[in-house]
């Protein structure tokens, strides 16, 4: 008895702490502040003035969801034919191509974007949206790659095989059998990748100059650095609502492949 | 070249069933080399232009003065000599260390209480775990500019609240001194960090057998005892895995220190690859960022390798 008081003495103000500033972002944003687009009480002048900045929320919003669904849809692709590469196939070179994708989880992300800068500009892809995407791409891949060999290697090859004798060419019998099977491992992915190139600050701030192309996440901060005089906190704490609250919903509803994973992807090999 | 090899297959279906069992020396995946690397061509694409590349470039840049525009010419050991002699990186690399051991610690810790709270299923642990998680959700520079807010002294609830506890008279300029914007920065990291560090454990807890710990309970092992000798080795290899990205991304430490502490007061939180940014797009010079990457990335592969060395004996130990 004296023990479970405990457990959920400490189980409810440690949630209290954690929950906490996401609650309060909500409640402050929607906040009145003398000289914020919410003079006083309560109401969405924060978020009114906040859609106003700069080239607008709408151009922000949708340069971000340009971007997370090039990325995820270009994670997808990748890691999945390159999953069934390493699962199904034997190939000269494979496992050095294997360690090299890991090996991308090495070398620290900001050491490599000053050279990625200048060689999107060899492509003319710099300050482009493609561009950013395709860098998030890369980075997403170690642990995509990762995850979705796995998931092929849990398919038994049975069925592949009767796929196989049914009349399939090994890229029918991925289409058609397989990717159903590993679809848990795709989500997943794909779950990862959204929300890494939906928050992503680093890539675009680096390789994005054109305010018109910003994503939201660099558009808010450049909302916090480059306004003179007065900060409006209103505006800002609207901006981190509009930020996060896609991302808790999403997480809430996909939690279950969210931590499967995590644990069948993350703590193996 | 998959579909021929499908239907020579397909046209000895007589023999495939029977022949299949019987030798497994030669499964029918092995032949396929070059179907294997079609598959595995985009991967191979990327890797090679977005990742292999830029490596090499980043070396290439930092043996030449290599302007924002304009033409680079080369210029070796300049860039390396200014990275040497460039007091700010040297203060950076210096606090950098400093910010990683303190997170590494206290994140470890926040993680394996939390952890060990939540581990078993009882009422209430599915809502903690989520609480406890849910910041991860929310992206760090979103977290970051969430607590500049929380911590500014115009509208964050903390100067408040602490008035109405009567722990302070005047409001706290939580990023005001150096040693208070350390602190805040750390609170921010671990209430982003401290779920996902958990979870890792989580993993590695839910991977030890229950028997286990029945037998230790039979032999009459303390609380203690049991934590001690049983959960705490068999928990090495994730507390291994939250230790290695704890550490790099520690070192690697910007979004929190750009948007937070903007590198004040009088550049006191300066991360490393906040000067590495400052170099290239502040002062325009890309060669002598290069050269200051190239230092930080030889530190990280130093680490990462001796981490993998040191997480490999061990295995093999256990193993053998």
């Amino acid at each position: 008895m004296r023990a479970r008081f405990g457990f959920h003495g400490a189980g409810a103000s440690l949630a209290i702490l954690f929950l906490f500033p996401l609650l309060w972002s909500g409640y402050s944003s929607l906040k009145g502040q003398p000289g914020s687009g919410q003079s006083s009480g309560f109401g969405v002048g924060n978020y009114t003035k906040m859609a106003e900045y700069g080239e607008g929320l709408p151009t922000y919003l949708f340069n971000s969801v340009a971007v997370s669904a090039m990325t995820v849809a270009g994670t997808l692709v990748v890691s999945g034919l390159g999953g069934y590469a390493f699962a199904r196939f034997s190939f000269p070179g494979k496992n050095l191509l294997f360690l090299t994708t890991l090996a991308i989880l090495m070398v620290p992300y900001a050491t490599i974007l000053i050279p990625l800068y200048v060689l999107l500009g060899w492509l003319h892809l710099q300050n482009t949206l493609v561009g950013l995407s395709l860098v998030l791409i890369m980075f997403q891949l170690p642990f995509a790659v990762f995850m979705m060999r796995n998931s092929f290697e849990a398919v038994p090859k049975e069925l592949e095989e009767a796929a196989l004798v049914d009349g399939c060419t090994t890229f029918t019998a991925l289409l058609r059998v397989l990717l159903h099977a590993v679809r848990p491992g795709l989500i997943t992915v794909g779950l990862f990748a959204f929300l890494t190139a939906w928050n992503d600050f680093f890539a675009p701030l680096i390789l994005i100059n054109d305010a018109a192309k910003f994503t939201l996440p660099v558009a808010t901060v450049s909302m916090q650095q480059r306004t003179f005089g007065a900060i409006d906190y209103g505006a800002l704490e609207a901006g981190v609502v509009v930020m996060a609250l896609q991302c808790l919903v999403l997480f809430l509803v996909l939690q279950r492949h969210y931590v499967r994973g995590f644990m069948s992807g993350a703590l193996r090999g | 070249m998959s579909v021929t090899t499908a239907q020579s297959r397909a046209g000895t279906p007589a023999g495939r069933a029977r022949d299949r069992r019987p030798a497994p020396r030669r499964p029918w995946w092995r032949s396929r080399g070059l179907a294997g690397w079609g598959y595995a061509m985009p991967t191979a694409v990327v890797v090679a232009v977005f990742f292999l590349l830029p490596l090499v470039m980043v070396f290439w840049m930092s043996l030449h003065r290599w302007p924002l525009l304009g033409d680079p010419t080369a210029n070796f050991p300049d860039d390396y000599t200014r990275a040497r002699d460039n007091q700010l990186f040297r203060d950076s690399v210096w606090f950098t260390l400093k910010y990683t051991a303190i997170i590494t610690v206290l994140l470890s810790g926040a993680a394996l209480g939390l952890a060990l709270l939540v581990q078993e299923r009882r009422r209430g642990t599915g809502f903690y775990r989520t609480a406890f998680f849910l910041p991860c959700a929310v992206g760090f520079a979103s977290a970051s500019l969430l607590f500049y807010g929380l911590f500014s002294n115009s509208i964050g609830p903390l100067d408040p609240m602490l008035r109405k506890l009567g722990v302070i008279d005047e409001p706290v300029a939580w990023t005001g001194t150096p040693n208070m914007a350390l602190f805040s920065t750390i609170v921010l990291v671990l209430w982003r960090f401290a779920g996902f560090n958990m979870l890792i454990l989580l993993t590695g807890l839910q991977g030890i057998p229950m028997e286990v710990y029945e037998a230790a309970r039979v032999d009459g092992a303390s609380r203690w005892a049991t934590f001690r000798h049983i959960t705490l080795p068999l928990l090495r290899p994730a507390l291994a895995l939250m230790l290695t990205l704890s550490v790099t991304g520690s070192l690697l430490a910007f979004d929190q220190f750009f948007i937070l502490t903007q590198g004040g007061p009088d550049n006191s939180t300066m991360s490393m690859v906040m000067v590495i940014y400052r170099e290239a797009f502040v002062r325009f010079d890309l060669g002598a960022a290069a050269a200051l990457s190239v230092v930080v990335l030889a530190v990280l592969i130093v680490l990462n390798v001796v981490q993998l060395g040191v997480l490999r004996r061990r295995t093999r130990k256990e193993n053998g």
